[in-house]
């Protein structure tokens, strides 16, 4: 068996131009790894540029609405740009800057990945070039702005579906015409090894933090972490520390878009199978002779049809559960969150609050529920209020 | 010896890639007898995938043709049935990992060898995953055709020595797709891989007109076109047959010049 698996998942399905580039950024994270300058520099950018750790925060409010399981927020939509994007990309701008590298390329959905990325690479004076689905430059018109305005460059990527997993195919096909200079940020805990595992531990920042704050409030570990799952940073960063604690159980909440008994759906394991695709084998929504499904969810970063390696593995051992959450159900979640807490989450982590309506009336007042709010809301307004029927500018 | 190496005997080869199905299955069994009789030694059948990030835009396109056309695996299998009624050309499958992998890799080589396939050449499977591929090809007599780029260097050598068919040298960095120039040392590549196995070498992407595929041939064993003929299909549809035909045997001319 290959490098960088997860139970039968993982790999490194790559075009051979870019192996070298993909075995040498494994040796230079290794080396880094273990660097304590490394470390250093990234816990300072951490800390003071991107504002860690962020609060975990006990939502009063809906605690009492649901009645059930007391109910806290890990606040990543407090993170500098918004979101917890923001920890993975300045490990890996950092790291490619020692590696030499002068230039980042980066897929993005919802755009919050490709504004981090233009973020670090202005911090880190890195030439930086985005590339997004049209479809989702549509829907996330003010990240488009936001990534030119730090210097960017975006790429409208109109092939296929127009939407996340076409803007992984096209930065995979620049990183082939442009390698040596360049380093491929990659958003989520996917693609080829090394990155679902540099993405990991650059995103268990925040497990390690809930694990901490909620010993130091409750006594206690959380009996549920919640997070949403598109590829699975969010959710891998939520979950990583709580793995070997088996008493608490960790669930990914995938977008079901209109419903997993329709085409327009996202979820990945309620309706996709064993694949191998974007550098990995994992879990696929495919039809019966693999070509992969045109996805569909409103959140343009949980619109993707596959799944982290990882995550497919905690599946499969029994150890993580995904369920599927609604376009509708989310969009509900987004208005009561707003309401109720004072706290407009974004789209994708909404689907994540859902489902937490669904969980906390079943369970104990004793019991703990955290919910990873992955990012906040602002960008999602104004086409939550066009799927309400509200036709508003941005 | 194997088909695969047969079309390598007179040194000189053209191997021409077609996307199946663009514009459509009878155009493509139509394309095959075409090539081979203006001279093509080996021809490249391309399974559309959705995703294909190997491929340039022409390419790209092509495959969204072909499958919005309808086209499935199981719809080429048939197409090359009735193929090999009429030729023994050598051919291959060119397609991504998904297709082969989601069909079951067993079935689908089972099939394509029991078709009279005789290769199969993945570029998502590099040589560090190549081995559910390779042990499954070997038992069904298929040749898993082994690619090495311009970035490559060290990694040559354990590839070569492994490599069955022929070793499909990519020409550049980047996508498949038509270039002006290209600027790797591809004789060198290919003296690499000689040095450790007596294999013939193609080269492919970014060759389009005669002269750079009477250069490359000087270089290496074979010369690999696509995009350039793909364009032909998209431009003439149902009737690129006679263009093709005479754009391959312009190309063969040449290889053979070289």
């Amino acid at each position: 068996m290959s490098k960088g698996r997860f139970g039968i998942h993982g790999g490194q399905y790559m075009p051979e131009t870019l192996m070298n580039a993909v075995i040498e950024l494994e040796e230079a994270y290794e080396y880094y790894k273990k660097d304590p300058q490394f470390q250093a520099e990234l816990t300072e950018l951490l800390n003071n540029y991107a504002g860690r750790p962020s609060r975990l925060y006990f939502a009063q409010r809906m605690t009492k609405d649901l009645g059930g399981a007391k109910i806290y927020l890990k606040r990543e939509d407090l993170n500098h740009t918004g979101a917890h994007k923001i920890n993975n990309v300045l490990g890996q701008v950092l790291l490619a800057k020692k590696m030499g590298k002068t230039r980042v390329i980066a897929e993005t959905g919802a755009g919050q990945h490709g504004v981090a990325t233009a973020t670090a690479a202005a911090l880190m004076d890195m030439e930086c070039e985005i590339f997004m689905g049209e479809e989702d430059t549509r829907r996330q018109a003010l990240n488009v702005y936001r990534m030119r305005l730090l210097g960017a460059q975006v790429h409208p990527v109109s092939t296929g579906t127009g939407t996340l997993k076409d803007a992984v195919s096209e930065t995979m096909r620049e990183w082939t015409s442009r390698v040596s200079d360049t380093h491929y940020v990659l958003g989520s805990v996917m693609g080829p090894h090394p990155f679902p595992t540099i993405v990991r531990d650059f995103q268990a920042v925040i497990s390690k933090e809930i694990k901490e704050q909620i010993l130091k409030a409750e006594g206690k570990l959380p009996d549920a972490v919640l997070a949403c799952v598109g590829g699975g940073s969010n959710a891998i960063g939520a979950f990583y520390h709580f793995i070997e604690d088996k008493g608490v159980r960790l669930i990914g909440c995938e977008a079901a878009g209109r419903g997993v008994n329709t085409r327009e759906t996202a979820a990945t394991i309620a309706t996709g199978r064993l694949g191998i695709f974007h550098g990995m084998k994992s879990y696929f929504c495919q039809d019966e002779f693999g070509q992969i499904a045109p996805v569909y969810s409103i959140s343009a970063g949980l619109d993707y049809p596959g799944i982290g390696p990882e995550h497919a593995h905690l599946y499969d051992i029994g150890r993580a559960e995904y369920v599927p959450v609604t376009d509708e159900e989310a969009v509900q979640a987004f208005e009561y969150l707003s309401r109720m807490e004072g706290v407009i989450p974004a789209i994708e982590s909404a689907h994540a609050v859902a489902y937490a309506r669904r969980l906390a009336p079943e369970m104990t007042k004793e019991q703990v529920i955290v919910i990873n709010i992955s990012g906040r809301g602002d960008k999602d307004c104004a086409a939550i209020a066009r799927y309400r029927g509200e036709d508003i500018y941005e | 010896m194997s088909n695969i190496q047969k079309a390598f005997e007179e040194g000189g080869a053209f191997i021409p890639f077609i996307t199946c199905g663009d514009p459509s299955l009878e155009i493509t069994e139509k394309l095959v007898y075409a090539m081979e009789e203006a001279g093509a030694d080996l021809i490249e059948l391309g399974i559309p995938f959705s995703d294909p990030t190997a491929e340039g835009p022409v390419i790209q396109a092509a495959s969204e043709r072909a499958l919005s056309g309808g086209v499935t695996t199981d719809k080429i299998f048939k197409m090359v049935e009735k193929i090999r009624k009429n030729t023994q050309i050598p051919m291959v499958f060119m397609t991504y990992a998904n297709v082969v992998f989601s069909y079951g890799t067993e079935r689908f080589l089972k099939r394509a060898s029991a078709l009279g396939m005789d290769g199969l050449i993945l570029p998502d499977v590099p040589f560090e995953e190549k081995s559910d591929f390779d042990n499954l090809c070997r038992e069904y007599d298929m040749d898993l055709i082994s690619l090495i780029a311009p970035t490559s260097e060290e990694r040559i050598g354990m590839i070569a020595r492994e490599a069955t068919g022929f070793v499909y040298c990519v020409s550049s960095l980047g996508v498949t797709g038509v270039r002006s120039q290209i600027t790797t040392d591809i004789g060198k590549m290919v003296q690499l891989v000689k040095a450790e196995k007596n294999i013939p070498c193609a080269v492919g992407f970014g060759i389009s007109t005669p002269a750079q595929a009477k250069e490359m041939s000087r270089k290496a064993d074979g010369v690999i076109v696509g995009s350039a003929i793909v364009k032909l299909c998209a431009k003439y549809q149902e009737n690129c047959v006679p263009y093709v035909r005479e754009y391959v045997k312009a190309m063969k001319d040449a290889v053979k010049e070289g």
